[in-house]
């Protein structure tokens, strides 16, 4: 475990030199947010105050938005799933497989670091917007419920970073596997509900997004903060989240064993 | 060895002509050279035509999920807006087409010192810097947005008569024009920091604003992305000239102003930036 730790504090040094890309991003990814925010201000003020959509009010909409902009800062995967292919590429798992190092763990260390870090450069302007829109902000009732938040948020992170593992890995089979994130990460986009919350969706297909991986990893989270998903229907939700999250593991373990089974050590 | 498909060789060189007719015959030579490098990982190719038509059903997917529960984004209809993406996705595939790799890539071209080698060819560097390879997949892309407008378009029963579709497609190109300058004023910034790898990052978030209809907005967002960084018009202003939905001339004429002064500005920070210039040790 301790050695891991180290890693951890590598990581963090590692990427605090790139703490003015993780500002530059942060604040970038505010347009966005905020184009958002008064496209959907402007849909309900053509809909009057007491409006609801897919039974959710104006605060609540905002708030949706606002909440997985901090969910996607800390559980998000940038750089990892590419370092993790370019290291299958280069040879770079060769040192790996002779160390008392495990990969999966070591890169773990190192995404957890990576959050670390980009929490605390985009504290400042995320801050700064949230305390803009606070009017808007609606908080967890009680600590039972911010308890439920924190802990589908972190198994929201290791949800992402298993998948993100498993694909690529593919590295073992594919040369290009940049073409492969970016599609599964499309249906991601739509079905994690980062586009619009999912109570948007007709009844049915919600229904069937909720089956597959993706919703656990931005949707379910938001969803608790909101007090949306409460009582039975969250042990439940946070119980398949976690079974999901073991499944993930599970997969990325065996893609890895796999792949290593034909892996060449090209230029390692 | 050349690809079974590439194009047949150039012909032998002509005698010197115009300037325009010689940076015609370079353009045609790097469009050749393109087309043999994408023929060369096929696979790869169209696997990327793939991803950017997800990404713009994507979008049309979250346009129909919002129309499910509003009938109008200010005076915007449904299909309005589909048309507004079709356009605002043609213009982005054309600039991806024409420039965006070029530009992405000026940053290892000036952390390698590679720049040397295009400083010293007997063409204007920026031509060279901007234009040398050329997305084929994305021209794929630009004519499917061709035909979501099509069918846009008859959904909201339009008639464009000539004048309109010519007007439309100048706006467009002028769209264009925009986007290159703005990108090339990011991409310059690399002569400063020389790490920029989150600017092809930033640009889609900025650009993205380009699909959204401009009556969503207000306030100072609404003239930040109108006048400063002109997202709001680019696409906006072309849709309304097919769509019957311009009041008047004036935001034609707001979109030549910015896009003529996004133009010096971007040719001015250029020159700038290429001063700075000092190559890497070699």
């Amino acid at each position: 475990m301790g050695k891991y730790w180290h890693v951890f504090g590598l990581g963090l040094q590692n990427h605090l030199a790139y703490r003015v890309n993780f500002f530059a991003r942060a604040l970038f990814g505010l347009v966005p947010l905020l184009a958002m925010l008064q496209l959907w201000g402007t849909i309900y003020a053509g809909r009057g105050d007491a409006a609801t959509l897919g039974g959710l009010t104006l605060a609540q909409m905002l708030s949706y938005y606002l909440i997985a902009q901090v969910v996607d800062a800390l559980s998000a995967v940038t750089d990892d799933d590419w370092q993790i292919a370019a290291d299958i590429k280069d040879g770079n798992i060769s040192q790996f497989l002779l160390k008392p190092v495990d990969y999966l763990w070591y890169r773990l260390s190192l995404f957890a670091a990576g959050r670390a870090t980009y929490v605390m450069v985009a504290a400042l302007p995320l801050g700064v917007f949230l305390f803009w829109f606070r009017e808007h902000l609606v908080w967890p009732a009680d600590g039972a419920q911010w308890l439920a938040f924190g802990l589908s948020l972190v198994l929201a992170a290791l949800l992402q970073f298993f998948l993100s593992f498993a694909l690529a890995a593919l590295a073992f089979w594919v040369l290009e596997v940049s073409t492969f994130i970016f599609i599964v990460y499309a249906f991601e986009y739509l079905a994690s509900g980062h586009l619009f919350p999912l109570d948007l969706l007709p009844a049915g297909l919600q229904r069937v997004m909720m089956l597959t991986p993706f919703p656990y990893q931005l949707y379910f989270p938001v969803s608790v903060y909101l007090g949306n998903t409460t009582g039975r229907e969250l042990i439940s939700g946070l119980l398949l989240q976690g079974a999901w999250v073991l499944a993930a593991w599970a997969f990325a373990r065996f893609l890895w064993a796999r792949g290593l089974r034909k892996y060449a050590a090209v230029g390692g | 060895m050349r690809p079974p498909n590439a194009p047949p060789s150039p012909a032998p060189p002509a005698p010197p002509r115009g300037a325009a007719a010689r940076y015609a015959g370079i353009y045609a030579a790097l469009v050749r050279n393109s087309l043999a490098r994408e023929m060369a990982f096929k696979t790869n190719f169209l696997l990327w035509i793939v991803v950017e038509l997800l990404w713009l059903a994507l979008q049309l997917c979250f346009i129909g999920v919002l129309y499910r529960h509003t009938e109008t984004i200010g005076s915007w209809t449904h299909w309005q807006v589909v048309l507004l993406i079709g356009a605002s996705n043609f213009i982005q595939q054309i600039f991806h087409a024409l420039v965006l790799i070029n530009l992405s890539n000026l940053s290892e071209l000036v952390r390698t010192g590679k720049l040397d080698f295009l400083l010293l060819l007997p063409v204007n560097t920026r031509f060279i810097v901007s234009l040398r390879q050329v997305d084929l997949g994305a021209l794929v892309n630009a004519t499917v947005a061709v035909g979501v407008m099509g069918y846009a378009a008859g959904q909201l029963g339009l008639r464009p008569t000539a004048l309109q579709l010519a007007g439309f497609g100048a706006l467009c190109l002028l769209g264009v024009a925009v986007h290159y300058s703005l990108m090339l004023l990011l991409a310059a910034v690399c002569f400063w920091t020389v790490k920029a790898q989150g600017i092809v990052w930033g640009y889609y978030n900025l650009f993205n604003i380009a699909r959204l209809p401009d009556e969503a907005f207000r306030g100072a967002f609404k003239v930040v992305f109108t006048f400063a960084l002109p997202m709001l018009l680019v696409s906006n202003v072309p849709v309304r000239l097919l769509a019957d939905k311009l009041d008047s001339g004036r935001p034609v004429l707001v979109l030549l102003a910015v896009a003529l002064l996004c133009f010096v500005v971007s040719e001015l920070g250029w020159r700038a930036s290429l001063r700075r210039y000092t190559s890497a040790s070699s």
